[in-house]
């Protein structure tokens, strides 16, 4: 009964940066084991509404759920921390730069937060380490520093990082968008992989051809609100919004 | 120049370049410690806290550290302050440098990428952990230098509690000058020997420095 559930769920979301309103009252919601896919223009919100899930970004209005839990309650500042921390160990994300801790090898990058939030053993962290190095296929990078790694490897051990919480759900911010073109397909395979894993996604990015191949659901957006959304096949090949065909014009003619 | 005279006085001349070692090692704790809280408060979310942090900050780089030392030592007493010169002069110069080594450790914080926190909060780590566990140890190499120069700046500046009389270097020499009237020799040795101890905290500091940038 707990998968009738949406796994995310977001009504009237609504951001304020000074007078200008970046989400104007956004409704959306995740299946579990869905991908959806968020695209739109620079400065179309999208990735606003991504940081509003995990709370990076404080909603002005409206609620966001995740399985069931409001992530944005009232809360004392402290009972806050402690709820969005624990909100925050569900949900993975993964930024546009990587953000790999650079004081750290890659296996402690990994293994920081299982040893220091969950208060898992060290060699069981080191292990799980190299579980997730090897899903994203850089078992032998175990050792290595952030430094010596190409940006592609990079954000595979944030997808990495990000995996062994054990999320419930994985949030991609552009994940691709800085990298060189030739490491983009090593990402992209890695974030395939996990979507034939049912792993719940929500990816914002800038590449139609990699959302229309991954996504179940594709939500346009433009000057913060939700234009239109549908299947991939639907938004791409026929879609209903005329702010929607200039915007995928564009794209497809460079 | 008499050389003799140099030789004579070396050995209280060292003596005295001791106390000033030892002056500056105390004044460098009191500073790094009340530079660390103030650095706390100017970084804080609390608007209240921020406001006492940047006080601090003006007050004690806006006004002439002599002015601070005196206030102190001679104007202590009146309020039921009274401090023997030695710690009289180690408070004063560590309150006086807090606020030069509060600046460099907030610049160090705010030189790491936002980035950084934003990654610990998304794994969930609270913003003291992040700040511990992430921020700092990254901040840290960056304050190294910053604070190296603050540090070399207040061996310097210990030179200042001559004027409540310390027997430091400098009170030293002074009063060596009113016995002998060779205050050229005099002072060429105590200027030696204050070099001595800056080259010797540059060398630590190049240390720390180079192994804090092997560890990224």
């Amino acid at each position: 009964m707990n998968d009738i559930r949406p796994m995310i769920e977001v009504r009237g979301a609504q951001k304020f940066f000074g007078p200008l309103e970046v989400l104007k009252g956004i409704d959306f919601s995740v299946a579990r084991g869905q991908i959806v896919a968020v695209i739109g223009p620079s400065g179309s919100g999208k990735s606003t509404l991504l940081r509003s899930l995990n709370h990076l970004e404080t909603l002005d209005g409206g609620e966001v759920w995740l399985d069931g839990v409001k992530v944005n309650q009232t809360l004392g500042r402290r009972a806050f921390e402690r709820h969005i921390n624990g909100v925050r160990q569900q949900m993975g994300m993964v930024f546009q730069h990587f953000n790999l801790f650079p004081h750290l090898s890659v296996s402690e990058n990994i293994t920081i937060a299982p040893i220091r939030l969950k208060g898992m053993a060290r060699a069981e962290a080191r292990a799980l380490a190299l579980k997730m190095l090897d899903k994203v296929g850089l078992a032998d990078k175990i050792d290595a520093v952030p430094a010596r790694l190409s940006g592609g490897q990079k954000q595979r051990v944030a997808i990495a990082r990000a995996l062994a919480m054990q999320p419930k759900v994985m949030l991609f911010d552009e994940a691709t968008s800085a990298l060189d073109p030739e490491l983009v397909d090593e990402v992209n395979l890695v974030m395939k992989q996990l979507a034939g894993e049912h792993m719940t996604m929500v990816i914002v990015t800038h590449e139609m051809r990699f959302a229309a191949e991954v996504a179940d659901r594709v939500i346009f957006m433009a000057d913060g609100a939700v234009v239109e959304e549908g299947s991939p096949a639907e938004l791409f090949r026929n879609p209903k919004q005329e702010r929607t065909r200039s915007f995928l014009k564009k794209f497809l003619n460079g | 120049m008499d050389i003799a005279l140099i030789g004579r006085i070396f050995p209280v001349f060292v003596q005295a370049a001791w106390t000033t070692v030892e002056l500056s090692l105390l004044s460098l704790a009191i500073g790094l410690a009340m530079a660390a809280l103030v650095a706390t408060l100017r970084l804080s979310h609390v608007t209240a806290l921020r406001f006492i942090g940047a006080a601090y900050v003006s007050v004690f780089r806006g006004t002439p550290a002599l002015i601070q030392i005196f206030l102190l030592y001679f104007g202590g007493p009146q309020i039921g302050i009274q401090l023997e010169p030695f710690a009289a002069g180690a408070i004063a110069l560590g309150l006086n440098i807090a606020a030069y080594m509060a600046e460099s450790i907030r610049g160090g914080v705010r030189s790491v990428d936002r980035g950084q926190m934003e990654a610990a909060r998304s794994l969930g780590f609270g913003e003291g952990q992040s700040m511990r566990w992430i921020v700092l140890p990254q901040a840290a190499k960056l304050m190294i230098r910053p604070l190296g120069v603050n540090a070399v700046a207040l061996v310097k500046g210990t030179a200042l509690v001559a004027t409540i009389s310390v027997v430091e270097l400098t009170y030293t020499a002074q009063r060596f000058i009113g016995s002998t009237y060779k205050p050229f020799e005099i002072f060429a040795v105590t200027a030696v020997l204050y070099m001595i101890m800056v080259y010797g905290l540059t060398v630590v500091i190049d240390r720390l420095d180079r192994a804090y940038a092997g560890e990224a």
